[in-house]
């Protein structure tokens, strides 16, 4: 199983290198580069700058120097400062403003994770014992439609009905009086009352997908011979299922986090937006408007780096769960 | 013993149906083979029929819409939906019509609203003569689907800029559903080019290049996708915009398809009648083309049915963002954007009218790739 760990960590240094790679990328891609337009925002409200300044601060950001130095740079403040660099746009060190959003953000990922399992878990398991009934074809059906709704409308349709029967608008994570509230009790109690509907609607999409996988599944398993055979021998339906069909078929509760992770996390970000919740989604829309690439590539990248992170977890449960994979590693 | 004959008569002729078609099972093509099975799923056959639909009536927008999609009518700012009436009091059931809506506003919300006007009722006609227009952009016209005489039809409503939503969302239908080729075909290219070589040359190469997918899988789209759109510069005209968008959706759409081609030529690589072709002399290109090609196609074709609906998603959604498209381009995006937030979408819910239509194109894709995929293997 060490060996395992270790195996899946240097797989994972050259990712996190390519992740980086793929960020500066993004961040120097906008013609012309930032501080020319941040230049051109500091002259146009009316500051004076000479051509000296203008040089030093080229320098201050390493403009001058070739383009790998410039992400070697880049790249040593993170590693060794945790300096994510400066956005323009907040004029904040970008990690103060990401470190805000970082929590919620992870929070309501990592609770529609949960939400997805909570749900299709059982869902996908009647759905395969059985097949071909109404309950089976009404969530093919309703998975269907989940898959092929963008989310932010997703989001849009569903507070719009809450607020038409309720007449309670969803405006963010927090009640208005929490807002710039200190954590307290009753900011975590107001925070529960309306995280609910953004995790559920970050969830449905991810859910859809994941019932079809574990129904797929595990209706290869039950078709297998040895369930047969213990039919066969009257074991109890109950027992039949529970004691090794239902285990095979919880694999791709981790073997799809690969895909899972990533479609949550985009789905997070829309819907943050959309609902206007105090999460990283905003924050990257305002950035990329403004091409705070900074910014935004910092959230990318935290964002891609989290998602790898949680893949790996999700293959070491995976090791843990199936002895089969933990095996092949280590021979 | 004897059955009725009239019973016995149509159950000999379909044995005799299926033992023809047993016989023909053994003779066909591939391609009938597949079209055998793809006939058998509903699903996908409405699919097909739908979409054509859809591509005939965005193809030619401007004929199926009554006005511009740019036409203002001042006064009808975010007006409801008109109604359209078949009865009219004391006269009964006649040809669709329309009455004029009276704009006011609210004494009790001070909102404004729209009240029909019973007393000028104005017929909807089919193929009326209207200002001249370009169909498609260069054949003159001036014959248009529907429209009124007198008081506008607005059937999905007016935007806040007293633009019809309906013909509006009619245009928007030919970037939305194009996108989805335009920036399929780019990842398809790029997909078929990158994996083919990864798989082709292997070794050191093939590393380097599947890591790169697997680092593109699994960063998260849509953060991904915008902030690659931030760097598409905001005076860019329609087209050149159109196409920065298609390569952003293709630069991360690319890698599924890379990783398919690439999988499924190392197992093939390995099968015995590629071995025989080699070994009979066949050169490396009439290898590839005669015996690799045809058993890919079928994946490749599912595959691409079903990146599709996913590039339609993508645009809609940058656009939505104000990431995508920009006005005065129309696409569902655009127009979604309208409906920005809940306090829009509560005061004019009709501005969502375009996602159904989303919703629709993209559920359709789906069914069809879903049919394509149960087909593409005949032989199982």
């Amino acid at each position: 199983m060490v060996r395992f760990i270790a195996r899946r960590l240097t797989i994972m240094v050259p990712l996190l290198l390519l992740i980086s790679v793929i960020t500066f990328a993004v961040i120097q891609l906008p013609p012309g580069d930032y501080l020319t337009t941040y230049i051109a925002a500091l002259r146009e409200s009316g500051a004076e700058l000479d051509d000296a300044e203008v040089e030093n601060l080229t320098a201050q950001f390493g403009l001058d120097k070739p383009i790998y130095v410039q992400y070697i740079r880049w790249m040593a403040g993170i590693v060794f400062q945790g300096d994510l660099g400066w956005s323009f746009q907040w004029e904040k060190r970008v990690n103060e403003v990401i470190a805000e959003r970082l929590p919620t953000t992870l929070a309501i990922s990592i609770s529609s994770l949960f939400f997805v399992w909570l749900l299709a878990i059982p869902i996908a398991v009647v759905s395969a014992t059985n097949q071909y009934t109404w309950f089976d074809y009404l969530f093919t059906l309703i998975g269907f439609i989940g898959l092929s709704m963008p989310q932010f409308l997703v989001a849009l349709v569903t507070s719009w009905v809450i607020y038409d029967v309720t007449g309670w608008a969803i405006t963010g994570l927090f009640s208005l009086e929490y807002v710039d509230a200190p954590w307290s009790w009753a900011k975590l109690l107001d925070l529960l009352k309306n995280v609910w509907l953004p995790v559920i609607i970050i969830g449905l999409a991810g859910t859809a997908g994941l019932i079809r996988v574990i129904r797929g599944t595990l209706l290869d398993e039950l078709r297998k011979q040895y369930v047969v055979t213990a039919r066969a021998k009257g074991v109890s339906e109950r027992n039949l299922l529970f004691k090794y069909p239902i285990r095979i078929a919880m694999n791709p509760v981790f073997s799809t986090l690969g895909w899972l992770l990533p479609s949550l996390i985009s789905g997070q970000v829309i819907v943050g937006i959309v609902l206007n919740l105090q999460t990283i989604g905003p924050v990257l829309l305002r950035a990329t408007l403004a091409q705070d690439m900074f910014l935004a590539g910092a959230i990318v990248l935290i964002l891609g780096v989290l998602t790898v992170i949680g893949t790996l977890v999700s293959d070491i449960c995976l090791a843990w769960l199936d002895p089969r994979i933990r095996m092949g590693a280590d021979a | 013993m004897r059955r009725p004959a009239a019973a016995s008569e149509p159950e000999t002729r379909a044995q005799e149906r299926r033992r023809r078609r047993a016989l023909s099972i053994e003779t066909a093509s591939q391609g009938q083979l597949i079209w055998w099975r793809f006939r058998r799923h509903k699903l996908a056959l409405t699919g097909i029929a739908v979409l054509a639909l859809m591509y005939g009536i965005s193809l030619f927008a401007e004929f199926f819409s009554p006005y511009d999609k740019q036409a203002r009518f001042e006064g009808f700012e975010n007006s409801r939906p008109t109604p359209v009436r078949f009865f009219a009091a004391g006269e009964g059931l006649q040809g669709p019509f329309v009455y004029g809506l009276e704009r006011s506003v609210n004494r009790e919300t001070f909102r404004v609203q729209f009240t029909e006007d019973e007393s000028a009722p104005s017929a909807i006609r089919f193929f009326v003569r209207t200002e001249p227009y370009k169909l498609m952009g260069f054949i003159p016209a001036q014959v248009r689907l529907f429209g009124t005489d007198g008081a506008p039809v607005f059937l999905f409503g007016t935007d806040r800029l007293g633009r019809d939503v309906y013909s509006r969302t009619v245009s928007g239908a030919r970037i939305s559903l194009l996108i989805g080729f335009g920036g399929v075909f780019v990842s398809f290219v790029l997909g078929c080019l990158i994996g083919g070589f990864s798989g082709m040359s292997g070794g050191m190469v093939d590393e380097v290049i599947q890591r790169v997918i697997e680092v593109l899988l699994s960063i998260p789209t849509i953060p991904l996708w915008m902030a690659l759109a931030a760097a598409i510069p905001r005076d860019w005209s329609v087209t050149q915009t159109y196409f920065a968008i298609t390569i952003v959706l293709a630069v991360v759409g690319w890698a599924g398809l890379a990783r398919i081609v690439r999988g499924k030529l190392l197992s093939l690589r390995e099968e015995d009648f590629i071995r025989a072709a080699k070994i009979a002399g066949a050169t490396s290109t009439s290898t590839i083309v005669r015996h690799l090609l045809p058993n890919f196609v079928s994946y490749l074709v599912v595959h691409v049915t079903l990146a599709i609906p996913q590039t339609i998603l993508g645009e809609t959604s940058l656009s939505f963002l104000g990431l995508g498209m920009q006005p005065p381009a129309v696409s569902w995006g655009v127009l979604l954007k309208e409906a920005q937030d809940l306090a829009a979408v509560a005061q004019r819910s009709w501005q969502l009218i375009p996602g159904i239509f989303v919703v629709l194109a993209v559920l359709m894709f789906s069914f069809v790739g879903d049919g394509l995929r149960d087909a593409a293997d005949p032989y199982q």
